[in-house]
């Protein structure tokens, strides 16, 4: 008889012989934690749904873990989505799904947390708990079931997947984790009166949760939402995000995992700053985590340094939205490579924008190291076309940014782009293969090489909600393939420069997927379900993702029903239509994103409030806050030695 | 013409002590793969501090060299690896500084300064223990009897170069039955000493051959363990542990 925490590694490490890569299944990272059951009041479970070698590095769960495995009432371990290979025998053997910690059976724990960066992960969370025995309902769950709560961006709209959790945290998690945990122990230190029922009503009490069963939705007869109404007094008529004011009181992590198994990211990583206001229209995770909220250099520092020390990491990512952004960048990265000169330790700057300060960062951080290749993400082919999106760079600029790449001693550029952008023609997409061919020849000018090369890498455009682009309607697939494979031509018929430029894109079946999902509503759960039950998993993954599947599962869910895919995604949406998420609130301003969307739409640019004046987005109002951002001036802390 | 790197490359640190080391690779962390050791090896090398030498070029590497190691899923009391370094250490705090850097499982149990000959020459064979669930002492001395009376048990194991056959028992010098303690179950314990050779017969091969003379197919997974490596013998059921020369000349 399983008694309640207790391990079940000894029925899974049978099974774990006749599996493909099992070191993923098995814990023991370096900095796990593994505390006793007893001795703790709320138990969480946090996943990341999706395979260990991507689930793993993910900062918003280790960010969460250690925080809520700091308190001694607590404990916190993790499990991620199990491959078909030992699902199937999971099920042949009735073992359940577990953590990779204590090996605990998840069903056993009080709160189940997913965080969500994709909505392509939600089949997967529905084998999670259809293997830990938890009723995918969340209606059906008793007493004994953990609640299940989902988080990250994707919670901005978890209207698709609200028939299967019990509640959704919206924005940043740290605070609203230990909030929920202190609601969960003195409801169990009550004697737990009400049971379930009553504890979703605590919850919904705290700022940034939301519990979908207190909101009934009524529809149009055409399809579209009339209304959404709470149907309980603990419920807000809009829920409101949790935004964490000051990151230097958060310093996490400060003990990164180190895995054992490979892992997509193999580095210590530091958040440099929250939230962005460049403003581009097509980017969800710089509407919703606005405001601007930068990290001290000191922290930063501290961070890096106890990071290092404690993983023994080669390493360093500095994260955020745009990390060029920060305002004190060019101290920050001169002085990193100061202090790691010698130590084969590398630096590297993701999601950067073009323009030359980003050249010479970008030399510097490689200062000690090699320079292979530089990323920018110019994400539209025409200047027209970046003026619809608001992502403000000119041709000329990119060119000289690029050659002056080149230039420095970077042999390879890839540069990132969209297909199937609001209001976009082929014209706009066949101007990649001009802009490339420029690139070429201006580099091989500028190095006097022949053997630099430029990667064009392309994929589908996903309109997302709390965007400007929430109302566009999406690029049908065959639209979005028939406009790739011309600037697939385009480049490769050049006979000059064709071979010195690689061509990597996406097909857009996947993310007419991930539209549907994106801008779905309660109705669309019913689709998760069937395609779930017909076999999909890992859809993030084009080997198991099967687009099929999902056309055939939609019929079937919606037959009786007014919509269908094309009404989700390829369908333009109207001023006054009232969207599946407009009871959740990112702090933006409809009417603000309603003209953002008309401004795009006449292709107006709108600059950065960072050092401009407000354009009244409503996130500081509504916070009562202001961006954060320096110059202070100050500089890194002289490293002490590091005890463990 | 040679080609030059044009990238900063850093300069090669010749090594100035070289240390031979014994690790285990214990309980669950027996189902991490030789590239998952390496990886949490050399970061606990950064993480400890050794003052490793680096070889040169574009991407300069921490001189390492590992011999012979055992397979996912297997465990092991005897892996050897060889280290340069850049600056003398002492061997007994560098083996305890390592095992601390290590995740619990892959533990590093034995150092010494390399001060003679070449390691991987000592590692002449391999004393290997399957721990058999369910299946009853008898039933294991049946399968090693008519193991050890075959002359030759054609195996075949999927390479990168295709499927290969090959023979199996040449190589398995030893096979003894021993009862595993009651709360093991009392199942059987067979204990089998294998020379190293080309293509190598590993566990699984020693498996595949009880299958094949015996018809012995344990229910549940067996667990591997290598107990040791080194030289074999005289009566091959014993091997000799390969630091021994090396202590012997540091004594």
């Amino acid at each position: 008889m399983h008694s309640q925490g207790s391990s079940v590694f000894n029925e899974l490490e049978r099974l774990l012989p006749l599996v493909n890569k099992p070191v993923q299944y098995v814990g023991g990272e370096l900095n796990s934690t593994v505390k006793d059951w007893d001795s703790t009041v709320v138990r969480w479970v946090l996943m990341y749904p999706d395979a260990y070698e991507v689930g793993l590095p993910n900062q918003g769960v280790q960010i969460l873990y250690e925080v809520l495995n700091e308190r001694d009432d607590t404990l916190a371990e993790r499990t991620y989505a199990v491959w078909p290979d030992l699902e199937n025998l999971m099920r042949e053997n009735g073992v359940p799904q577990f953590t990779v910690d204590g090996h605990r059976a998840v069903g056993d724990f009080d709160v189940f947390g997913l965080s969500f960066s994709t909505e392509l992960g939600y089949t997967n969370m529905l084998t999670a708990l259809d293997l830990a025995g938890i009723p995918l309902a969340a209606e059906s769950r008793g007493d004994q079931d953990p609640i299940v709560i989902a988080g990250g961006h994707a919670a901005f709209n978890p209207e698709p997947i609200s028939r299967f959790i019990d509640a959704a945290v919206l924005g940043d998690g740290e605070q609203a984790a230990l909030d929920i945990t202190d609601c969960i122990a003195s409801f169990k230190a009550d004697g737990s009166p009400g049971g379930r029922a009553a504890l979703l009503g605590r919850l919904a009490e705290i700022e940034g949760v939301y519990v979908p069963s207190f909101y009934d939705v009524e529809y149009l007869p055409d399809g579209r939402i009339h209304r959404v109404v709470p149907n309980r007094p603990e419920a807000p008529w809009r829920v409101a995000k949790r935004t964490v004011m000051d990151l230097d009181e958060w310093p996490y992590p400060k003990a990164p995992l180190v895995p054992l198994a490979e892992t997509v990211h193999e580095r210590s990583s530091v958040e440099i700053f929250r939230g962005c206001t460049r403003g581009c229209r097509f980017c969800q995770a710089g509407m919703i985590t606005r405001p601007v909220r930068e990290r001290s250099i000191e922290t930063v520092g501290q961070i890096i340094a106890n990071g290092l020390a404690k993983t023994g990491f080669d390493e360093v990512g500095l994260l955020s939205l745009s990390s060029a952004d920060h305002s004190e960048i060019g101290p920050i990265a001169k002085q990193l490579a100061d202090r790691y000169e010698g130590t084969n330790t590398s630096l590297s700057l993701p999601s950067t924008r073009v323009d030359a300060f980003n050249i010479e960062l970008a030399n510097e951080l490689t200062r000690n190291g090699r320079r292979s290749g530089l990323t920018f993400a110019p994400e539209g082919g025409s200047e027209r076309i970046r003026r619809v999106i608001n992502k403000t760079v000119s041709k000329d600029d990119l060119i000289r940014t690029v050659t002056a790449a080149y230039g420095a001693g970077w042999r390879q550029v890839k540069l990132y782009f969209m297909c199937g952008l609001p209001t976009e023609t082929d014209e706009d997409v066949l101007e990649i293969a001009d802009l490339a061919r420029e690139v070429i020849r201006s580099g091989r000018e500028a190095s006097g090489r022949r053997d630099i090369r430029c990667t064009v890498s392309i994929g589908g455009f996903v309109p997302k909600p709390h965007t400007p682009f929430q109302w566009a309607a999406q690029l049908g697939w065959e639209e979005t393939d028939d406009r790739l494979a011309k600037l697939r031509n385009a480049i490769r018929g050049d006979k000059e420069v064709g071979k010195a430029i690689g061509f990597r894109y996406h097909d857009g079946r996947p993310g007419i997927v991930e539209g549907l999902l994106s801008r779905g509503d309660r109705r669309t759960g019913a689709v998760i379900e069937q395609v779930w039950r017909d076999g999909s998993r890992f859809d993030g993954w084009s080997e198991h993702f099967s687009y099929d599947r999902w056309m055939a599962a939609a019929e079937k869910a919606w037959a009786d029903e007014p919509v269908d895919v094309a009404w989700y995604t390829t369908r333009e949406r109207q001023e006054e239509e009232v969207l599946a998420w407009d009871h959740l609130d990112s702090g933006l301003d409809r009417d603000w994103l309603w003209e953002d969307w008309q401004d795009a739409l006449n292709e107006t640019e709108v600059d950065d409030c960072r050092w401009t004046p407000c354009f009244d987005c409503g996130v500081c109002d509504q916070m009562g806050t202001e961006i954060q951002v320096g110059p202070t001036g100050r500089t890194l802390l002289p490293l002490t030695v590091v005890t463990t | 013409m040679s080609r030059v790197s044009r990238d900063p490359g850093r300069e090669y640190i010749a090594p100035v002590m070289k240390v031979r080391l014994r690790y285990a690779k214990r309980g669950r962390l027996r189902f991490s793969s030789h590239r998952d050791f390496q990886r949490a090896f050399e970061r606990a090398l950064r993480r400890a501090g050794v003052p490793m030498a680096y070889s040169a070029g574009f991407r300069p590497h921490p001189k390492i060299s590992y011999a012979n190691a055992a397979p996912t899923g297997v465990a092991s009391e005897a892996e050897y690896i060889e280290i340069g370094l850049a600056a003398r250490f002492d061997v007994d705090q560098l083996r305890a500084d390592l095992d601390e850097a290590m995740p619990t499982g892959l533990d590093i149990v034995d150092a010494v300064e390399v001060r003679e000959g070449d390691l991987v020459s000592r590692l002449e064979a391999s004393v290997w223990q399957f721990v058999l669930p369910e299946v009853t002492p008898q039933e294991g001395e049946a399968a090693v009897e008519r193991l050890l009376a075959a002359d030759e048990i054609t195996v075949e194991r999927m390479m990168k170069s295709g499927l290969r056959r090959f023979d199996a028992r040449n190589a398995i010098r030893t096979a003894e039955v021993s009862i595993a303690p009651p709360e093991q179950g009392g199942c059987a314990i067979l204990t089998v000493v294998v020379t190293h050779g080309t293509p190598s017969v590993r566990p699984d091969d020693v498996l595949a051959a009880l299958r094949q003379v015996a018809d012995l197919v344990p229910p549940v997974p067996p667990q591997v363990t290598r107990l040791a490596q080194g030289r074999l013998a005289a009566d091959a059921r014993t091997v000799s542990d390969p630091l021994a020369p090396d202590r012997a000349v540091a004594d």
